[in-house]
């Protein structure tokens, strides 16, 4: 075989359903053994919350912030037909009816597979999150880092 | 057919027949034949074009009761 090839996602959407393609897309370049990386910005940061509460010192906005994002890949909504949560409940029960892994579950198989989920540091500022608040086991870097990865990579995305 | 190591993918969906038929090749040795077992409507198209990437024959594969079953041997 010859030298591994990259796969490179940019997951700036915070939105469940696209989310699951990116996640679905990493998860399969990883079967293909590639080197896969999501690098998660502005609000596709949320797919890295904890679902539970941390306290952490927060200014005001950061405190509004926080309370307004989703906490977790699992509350995150939908990009079309979310209908104030309902289409996540629905399309919830759809998924499981045809054995479709959720996005939690996909996020745990990610990282089972060695896929490295990187947190944009600067947008985490903006977004007032901090590293206590994101899931274990993560990496934090900025616009170079993903370049980095990117330059000699095979597939790029951006969602 | 003779295989080596049967996967049950029966009943999963896309990328799960590929990421378990990844880890099961990968716990084979050179020139065994593993075979596949899946319900998923892409998992022909998906397995082909994996095994075609990653070097690994594709030797013979079936359809029946919606079952799709595919031998693969790895390179």
């Amino acid at each position: 075989m010859s030298e591994t090839k990259r796969t490179t996602i940019v997951l700036f959407s915070g939105d469940y359903d696209k989310a699951m393609a990116a996640y679905i897309i990493a998860n399969g370049a990883a079967a293909y053994d590639h080197e896969v990386t999501i690098f998660h910005t502005f609000w596709g940061l949320n797919a890295l919350r904890k679902a539970e509460d941390v306290t952490v010192n927060k200014g005001f906005l950061e405190k509004m912030f926080a309370k307004m994002m989703p906490k977790g890949a699992d509350k995150m909504g939908l990009s079309k037909m979310n209908m104030a949560g309902m289409g996540p409940k629905m399309i919830k029960k759809v998924m499981k009816k045809h054995n479709a892994m959720t996005l939690p579950q996909l996020i745990e198989m990610a990282q089972e597979q060695d896929v490295k989920l990187v947190a944009c540091t600067m947008t985490m500022d903006l977004l007032g999150l901090q590293k206590e608040e994101l899931i274990d086991e993560i990496e934090y870097a900025g616009v170079a880092a993903y370049l980095g990865d990117a330059e000699d990579g095979n597939v790029n995305l951006f969602i | 057919m003779q295989s080596n190591k049967v996967l049950d993918a029966k009943g999963l969906a896309c990328p799960m027949p590929i990421v378990k038929t990844k880890k099961a090749i990968n716990e084979l040795n050179v020139g065994d034949v593993l075979e596949v077992h899946a319900t998923d409507k892409g998992a022909k198209a998906d397995v082909s074009a994996w095994a075609k990437s990653g070097g690994h024959a594709s030797l013979q594969d079936t359809e029946e009761d919606g079952v799709l079953k595919f031998w693969i041997k790895k390179a």
